[in-house]
């Protein structure tokens, strides 16, 4: 078990709120892009607690999974969109 | 000192992610949605990345710095533009507006854009026959 200040806590809570904020828009989404920009919102969300766990344990990898997810969410909302758009990958 | 500027920094980017986050449960239609949180989350996760970015400076861990700074750069070059394509995207695929919208700019260019890729497929199409 990790000893978490009190700064530590609060700013864990915030992003744990946010989460379930997006998760409640991806369950509840009236409609397919309501959901992707739900995912894509989410994935910027695991950036930034990476972040904040790289500088509570002090381990520099988990910066370098933040900059992985950056692109790769990326990557994978523009698969999304263009799918929306009605385009095939290749075009 | 310095340290406490930097919390202050993480703090204010921690309130934009929230805002952006009840933006997108409280917002009526999927444009609202994505404008209000896309602008809120990139600025408040770049925020987060420059206060942790300026505390493993002041920690003497510069590598781990080095990294938040380029993340940054990389949320704040590809989250708007991932915003744009879906939002396009939406549009293109028939997603209405809200109701309570006053002006619709993209109705032309939308279907100049439709009609082009209709000529694309026929097009192709002929092509797939012939072959």
């Amino acid at each position: 078990m990790i000893d978490l200040s009190l700064f530590e806590q609060i700013s864990f809570g915030i992003l744990m709120l946010c989460s379930a904020l997006c998760l409640f828009r991806i369950g509840r989404g009236p409609t397919a892009p309501d959901r992707t920009v739900a995912i894509d919102i989410l994935g910027t969300l695991v950036v930034g607690f990476c972040c904040l766990m790289a500088i509570i344990t002090e381990q520099d990898y988990y910066m370098n999974i933040a900059i992985a997810w950056a692109l790769i969410s990326f990557v994978g909302t523009l698969a999304l969109a263009k799918y929306l758009e009605g385009r095939r990958y290749d075009a | 000192m310095l340290e406490l500027v930097f919390y202050v920094v993480i703090g204010v980017g921690l309130a934009f992610d929230l805002f952006g986050c009840i933006g997108l449960v409280r917002l009526p239609d999927v444009y609202n949605r994505a404008q209000a949180a896309t602008k809120c989350v990139t600025l408040g996760t770049c925020m987060i990345l420059i206060g942790v970015a300026g505390l493993a400076l002041v920690g003497g861990n510069w590598p781990m710095a080095a990294k938040a700074i380029i993340c940054s750069a990389f949320v704040l070059l590809t989250s708007p533009v991932a915003a744009h394509a879906v939002c396009r995207g939406a549009y293109l695929s028939g997603v209405s507006l809200w109701d309570g919208s006053v002006e619709d700019a993209f109705v032309q260019r939308a279907e100049q854009v439709r009609r082009e890729e209709h000529e694309e497929g026929s097009v192709e199409g002929e092509e797939a026959q012939t072959a």
